[in-house]
């Protein structure tokens, strides 16, 4: 009876080692796949970027061939193009035009944002769907009556006839976005601010905004990005270097010699007006996940 | 200082659900007043109206003599605190509790004054400078009561504002709670769901349910002459035993045994003659019937069977099941359980819990028969169609169910002076 | 008496009880509505009075009205319905590319392992280079014959070597779907991620005792609970891709058939000053974008509208 008991007890030890043994080889499998594909997702996002740095510190004849490390790495296109005062104007441009519909996407945005968020007022369904329709417009169906209303006007080509248009579609995601956070501040806070003595506005000013900082982080970077980027209206609403942001200057450049695409500089280019992009985004990388999957997890 | 008036107070959502019905109450300046219920009773909805972070559909509410129904909050000089502190993340503490007097425009020195004064009667002097983060949950606590003290408002307003702390601290903060208010000596509308805050917090407690309210009275007024099934299986804990019962002549035959009823209850029960009622006995109205004594007479004895046996030291608690052949059914006394929970109250017809509450130096043991006795003069019987209490002549704000019994909710006499 | 005094307080209750509060949301939502309808809605309309005329390329300020011969020209046009073709075909395989491969990346991503940060900050590189540059880095790796992609190809003896890219028929449009999924399937990957992110680990641990296996963990579990998160990346997607413009512009300037419907208009409009069919063809393409995503929500995504009326 003794070693009848003991066959029993033995029994599952011995299994249990053979799966154990069988586990461990599943696992480091198992991390092989996940280290394989890291690695893949890893080369297929970064590789590209490098080969842009890549073909900017080529020059001459380099630049026809697809050699992995430039032969003679050379700083040449980054000083011509910092020549070109095309190029340092539109670098201008675009920081100017950037900057100032993030900044009143920002302010008019989070006003909408609260009220959708917090207040009780007629209309709001509406509201919501002129938003999300907003998001589907097609710039290109905007571009040929904004070129007439800017000509009458006399802002065509013009920093200034870029701004309404860009905060109009970088508003829908900023609202969104700021709505969402506002939605996660506790409502409480916003309530004991009223019981407090506060107005509705110094409730939204004094107690939501202050807590809202991260999705004004978020909003704001998501709306510089979309007008850092844009290119179909910054195209038809320009005319001249003097009033073109970076996008469109690019599809104007010329190389030292003529009929050639200007591969050095363009490309060079792109690495400098994508750089300080990546920078923000790899700082502000939590953010912007955080804030572009605020409302798509919820659904 | 004021006195807040509600009268007729509704409160209708665009659903069509009413979570307030027709609520009339006053609390007196100074006073403390509770309203306790079962959660979704529509105490909090109440209280936010006040408030007026709820709009009022119909009725009005007065603070003082004005009537405030379209005031927006920061107008109507009350102070609130809220379940979960609401304390602003991004503020200090003193400037937490400045906040209200800094939007009211209050100069720096006269801020600085108050907040540090609110902060020494309750303890926070050295937490001044910190983040709420930084604080325990008593000391948040505390920062949310600051906040209304320091306004020196009409009114403090308070939403479950214990239920987040632990059971010591609760306890604590509760006496804490109670000792504020009476020093201050500002009107106080306090909510609750927990029956013991209910009753030993408020110089008024006012049970609603169901959006309506059901009975409004000191703690005691409630706990001995409660109106109605709900307030007595509501308040008390243990809760009543219920079971059912019939009148039969001057004796009412329960399931443990025929009870006389003294003389001006008997009186009160015309017309219920041969109808099934529900009996109600609280259990410290049972005891271990070798130590009552002279009182012997003032009910009679049965013999119970104890299944378990409880002893805390100084109580002591016998569960025992009693039998019954009446089959009684009460939408009152199901929806009673539903409300306070499922087990408390035993449901009759078939066999009922019943828990006493005994002399700790009884020595009834478990397992064995032993003779109880019950107060006969303690005994309570409910109509089961509407819940009402037939052996009190205690009167309330009738608002026991709309419309029932041709009682006018306003002809009602207020309810009685308790302070 | 009584009862109008009633109606009175009734009244006057509608008129001022948290008034305060709905003028305020309607102040607060104004700018930003003014600013939608005056540079985006408004514009819209304009341009279908536009598309209702013909101009004359001679006499600025010349037209009249011609109703809707521009719509029955631009639909009689082979051109309209290359581009039409062209920007389905764009869209249907590029999105469902940057799908599969969102979905897989996200599943790695979502993995616990050291370095996870890194991996997770990566992925948002390729979304922050400038959409134009990325055309015109992917002209550059695909040249024919120089550069890399061509060259990688010969040298490892594999098909594709001799190819001509973005300057071939098909090819082209291959060329712009992978710049595309290069530049998107990362960051579909990150809404994805999010979605993977609010499953509870429970469940798994519940499939698990119940003897599924990882892969139908996967299609019985993930799957399904990752829906909603993929009928939202999948609508913002397909709406992009819809609209592309700076890429095929960049990259292939919409030769060999990869003129999209905005680049198509975007062509009738400047290079050939045809304001009233570019006209018609940019409303076209905002009737198409606007009738996907109406049948999108109505037929696909329940849950995107259910979101929509929650906020």
């Amino acid at each position: 009876m003794t070693s009848e008991a003991a066959r029993v007890a033995g029994a599952p030890a011995r299994a249990g080692a053979r799966i154990s043994q069988e586990k461990r080889r599943r696992d480091r499998r198992n991390r092989i796949l996940l280290w394989a594909a890291v690695v893949a997702i890893m080369v297929f996002c970064l590789f590209p970027f490098y080969w842009l740095i890549n073909t900017s510190l080529k020059t001459g004849q380099d630049l026809s061939t697809a050699k992995i490390f430039p032969p003679n790495p050379s700083l040449d296109n980054y000083k011509s193009i910092f020549e070109d005062s095309n190029f340092t104007t539109a670098l201008r441009n675009s920081v100017i035009v950037s900057g100032i519909t993030t900044a009143l996407a920002l302010v008019i945005g989070s006003f909408a944002g609260y009220a959708l968020a917090r207040l009780r007022f007629r209309g709001k369904f509406i509201m919501l769907a002129i938003i999300l329709s907003i998001t589907t417009f097609p710039p290109i169906a905007i571009a040929a009556p904004l070129f007439k209303f800017w000509t009458d006007l006399g802002i065509y080509d013009t920093l200034l006839g870029l701004v309404p248009p860009f905060l109009a579609f970088t508003l829908p995601l900023t609202i969104y976005v700021l709505a969402s956070f506002f939605k996660e501040i506790p409502k409480d806070l916003s309530e004991a601010a009223l019981v407090d003595g506060a107005t509705h506005f110094q409730a939204f000013r004094k107690v939501v905004m202050p807590l809202a900082a991260p999705g004004l982080v978020t909003a704001g970077l998501l709306s510089f990005i979309w007008a850092w980027n844009e290119f179909l209206l910054a195209i038809t609403l320009t005319s001249s270097p003097s009033a073109r942001p970076v996008p469109p200057a690019l599809a104007f450049f010329t190389g030292s010699q003529k009929f050639e695409v200007p591969l050095g500089t363009i490309t060079a280019a792109t690495v400098v007006v994508t750089v300080p992009l990546v920078a923000l985004v790899l700082i502000f990388q939590k953010r912007i996940v955080a804030g572009l999957t605020a409302g798509a997890v919820k659904g | 200082m004021a006195q807040i008036t509600l009268d007729k107070l509704t409160k209708r959502y665009p659903d069509g659900f009413e979570a307030v019905k027709e609520m009339s109450l006053t609390v007196e300046d100074g006073e403390f007043v509770i309203l306790v219920g079962p959660s979704g009773c529509g105490k909090s909805t109440a209280l936010r109206m006040i408030a007026g972070l709820e709009d009022i559909t119909d009725g009005e509410l007065r603070i003082g003599d004005e009537v405030v129904n379209d005031k927006a909050p920061k107008d109507r000089d009350i102070a609130m605190v809220f379940q979960n502190y609401a304390l602003y993340p991004h503020m200090s503490v003193r400037d937490n509790m400045g906040f209200a007097l800094k939007l009211r425009g209050t100069d720096k020195a006269e801020i600085d004054k108050k907040v540090e004064e609110a902060a020494r009667i309750l303890d926070l002097e050295q937490h001044l400078d910190r983040r709420p983060a930084n604080l325990s949950g008593g000391q948040r606590q505390r920062v949310a009561m600051g906040r209304a003290i320091v306004r020196d408002p009409a009114a403090f307003l308070m939403d479950e504002p214990l239920s987040n702390l632990d059971a010591k601290l609760r306890v604590q903060m509760r006496t804490e709670v109670s000792r504020i208010q009476k020093n201050l000596g500002t009107t106080t509308i306090y909510v609750t769901h927990d029956q013991t805050e209910a009753m030993t917090l408020g110089d008024r407690v006012a049970v609603m349910r169901s959006g309506l309210l059901q009975q409004v009275g000191s703690p005691m007024e409630l706990y001995n002459h409660p109106l109605n099934l709900f307030v007595a299986g509501f308040i008390g804990s243990p809760a009543m035993n219920f079971m059912p019962a019939t009148v039969e002549g001057e004796t009412v035959k329960l399931p443990i045994g025929d009870v006389r009823l003294p003389d001006e209850v008997h009186g009160r029960l015309g017309g219920t003659e041969g109808k099934t009622l529900i009996a109600g006995v609280r259990p410290e109205n049972f005891e271990d019937a070798s130590l009552v004594g002279d009182a012997r007479d003032r009910g009679s004895t049965f013999p119970a069977h104890i299944e378990v046996l409880e002893s805390l030291g100084s109580e002591l608690y016998a569960h025992f099941t009693v039998a019954s052949e009446q089959q009684i059914e009460s939408q009152e006394l199901r929806e009673l359980a539903e409300d306070v929970g499922g087990g408390e109250v035993p449901m009759a017809g078939e066999e009922g819990r019943i828990v006493a509450r005994l002399d700790p130096a009884s020595e009834v043991r478990v397992g064995q028969e032993s003779e109880l006795w019950v107060d006969a003069t303690r005994v309570h019987l409910f109509d089961p169609e509407d819940g009402r209490n037939l052996t009190t002549d205690a009167k309330g704000p009738a608002a026991v169910d709309g419309g029932q019994g041709g009682r006018d909710p306003e002809a009602a006499p207020p309810p009685a002076e308790t302070r | 008496m009584e009862a109008a005094s009633a109606a009175v307080r009734q009244k006057q209750k509608r008129r001022s009880g948290f008034s305060a509060e709905r003028r305020l949301g309607t102040a607060m939502m104004a700018p930003s509505l003014v600013v939608m309808a005056l540079v985006a809605a408004f514009p819209i309309g304009y341009a279908i009075w536009l598309s209702l005329n013909e101009y004359s390329v001679r006499t600025p300020g010349l037209s009249r009205f011609v109703g809707i011969d521009n719509y029955t020209e631009a639909l009689g046009d082979s051109r309209f319905w290359d581009a039409f073709r062209a920007t389905f075909i764009f869209t249907g395989i590029s999105v469902s590319i940057e799908l599969v491969l969102g979905v897989a990346f996200a599943l790695a991503m979502h993995q616990a392992f050291r370095g996870r940060a890194v991996l997770r900050a990566t992925v948002l590189v390729p979304w922050a280079v400038l959409t134009f540059g990325t055309g015109l880095l992917w002209r550059s790796i695909f040249e024919p014959n120089l550069g890399f992609a061509p060259s990688m190809l010969s040298a490892l003896g594999l098909p594709g070597g001799d190819v001509l890219w973005y300057g071939e028929d098909g090819w082209a449009m291959a060329t712009l779907i992978f710049a595309d999924v290069w530049k998107t399937a990362p960051f579909m990957a990150l809404l994805l991620l999010a979605g993977l992110q609010v499953i509870p680990e429970e469940v798994y641990d519940a499939a698990k005792v119940d003897g599924a296996t990882a892969w139908q963990r996967f299609t019985r579990i993930t799957l399904p609970l990752l829906k909603p998160a993929i009928l939202v990346a999948l609508l913002f997607r397909t709406l992009d891709a819809l609209r592309v413009f700076d890429l095929p512009f960049a990259l292939t300037n919409g030769a060999n058939g990869t003129t999209t419907l905005s680049l198509h208009a975007y062509n009738e409009l400047t290079k050939n000053r045809l304001v009233g069919e570019g006209s018609a063809l940019a409303v076209l393409t905002f009737v198409v974008v606007m009738t996907v995503s109406f049948l999108y929500i109505r037929f696909v995504g329940g849950n995107i509208r259910a979101m929509a009326e929650e906020s």
